[in-house]
């Protein structure tokens, strides 16, 4: 049964990717592959709205997979199969955290874990930074031995906008703003200067 | 509210705030899960991220059931994390029906240089809200550099990054108490 299958190999995703929603997508290919449910180019369209759409990226890709094989049911099924390892890995966990909450062996873990985990999320930053704040396609003239002035190597628009809604957001009249207001206007300043 | 309720719509929420991964979630649940409702803290959202990122499963999920978990045992846990995903089934399956060329439209390939400026932006803020509590002396700066050197230059997978700092950690609180130890003898 087609279900049963697209929630099995959504589990299997689910359960072996671990990390951000970039992880999910070796695997999306690998499935394509194995099921010809769709091809790569598909999957590149998939990817490419997934990320311009509200929503985790793991969670939309899933959602337009399933959507593409088998319409409203598949979306919801490939969904559901995603997030079912986690649920049940992370409650797990969570119960055994709740019973050794107090325990001082976890809390000496914890204490090295959380700037580790801190330094990963800055480090993820860093990487939208660079795909946003950087041109990429200055590398081929860079490898011929061109010389490329430093001030090209940067988008200045991307990075002015950056750095006017961090300040915003450090601004006393501005902090109380919800994220999604300064994420909503700079769609809108990307949209009217063609960012 | 019904508590449920609750719990489903506010994951919902963020789940429509979310451009991107994870990471890009993080500033909103530090202003709903933290500020506003007060169901977790800085510091567990770090301990949240830093399992999430070496269990299975994306970094978003494994948060909002861990949130839920905290704040209503395992039903929290579920429907927390269905709240986080429903947004995405609606809107993707809106789009995947009416408008697969979306991602193609200029319009919206310039807006979402802007959000991911912005969410540049916003991760920035949350780093220094989050390191504010998780840095707390010499020990947890140093791993706080390395972690980011290795992860950023030496490209160090996050599960073997979590798994030392976690050794670390462990090792220097332990050695810190032995030396207070002998200090009191």
């Amino acid at each position: 049964m087609i279900f049963l299958r697209l929630f099995y190999e959504f589990a299997k995703v689910g359960l072996f990717s671990v990390g951000g929603g970039l992880a999910t997508v070796p695997f999306l290919q690998h499935m394509g592959e194995v099921t010809g449910w769709f091809t790569n180019e598909q999957l590149t369209t998939m990817i490419a709205v997934s990320e311009s759409t509200p929503g985790p990226m793991g969670v939309n890709m899933a959602t337009y997979v399933g959507y593409t094989i088998k319409g409203i049911p598949g979306a919801v099924v490939a969904t559901l199969g995603l997030i079912t390892p986690s649920i049940l890995v992370i409650l797990i966990i969570a119960g055994f955290l709740q019973k050794f909450r107090h325990s001082k062996t976890v809390d000496a873990v914890f204490y090295g874990l959380r700037p580790a985990s801190t330094a990963l999320i800055a480090s993820a930053g860093l990487s939208v930074a660079a795909s946003v704040l950087l041109f990429h396609d200055i590398g081929h003239e860079v490898a011929q031995g061109q010389a490329v002035p430093m001030v090209e190597l940067f988008y200045w628009p991307a990075i002015a906008l950056a750095v006017a809604v961090f300040i915003a957001l450090k601004w006393t009249p501005l902090k109380k703003l919800h994220p999604i207001v300064f994420i909503a206007l700079s769609a809108v300043v990307g949209a009217v200067f063609q960012f | 509210m019904n508590i449920y309720l609750d719990l489903f719509l506010t994951f919902a929420k963020l789940g429509v705030c979310t451009f991107g991964g994870g990471y890009a979630m993080l500033p909103i649940l530090q202003r709903e899960v933290v500020e506003k409702k007060e169901w977790a803290n800085e510091e567990e959202l770090a301990d949240y991220y830093a399992i999430g990122q070496c269990t299975p499963g994306i970094i978003a999920v494994n948060t909002a059931t861990f949130v839920g978990y905290k704040y209503r045992g395992w039903l929290g846990g579920v429907i927390a994390t269905l709240g986080v995903v429903f947004p995405s089934v609606v809107i993707i399956m809106v789009i995947a029906a009416c408008l697969s060329n979306f991602a193609d439209f200029p319009v919206v390939q310039h807006a979402l240089v802007g959000v991911n400026a912005c969410v540049v932006a916003l991760i920035a803020s949350s780093v220094f809200k989050l390191g504010k509590t998780t840095i707390k002396d010499a020990v947890t700066g140093c791993i706080f550099l390395a972690v980011l050197i290795l992860a950023v230059f030496v490209g160090l997978s996050p599960v073997l990054l979590i798994v030392c700092a976690g050794l670390v950690g462990y090792v220097a609180r332990r050695l810190s108490q032995l030396r207070k130890g002998e200090k009191n003898q």
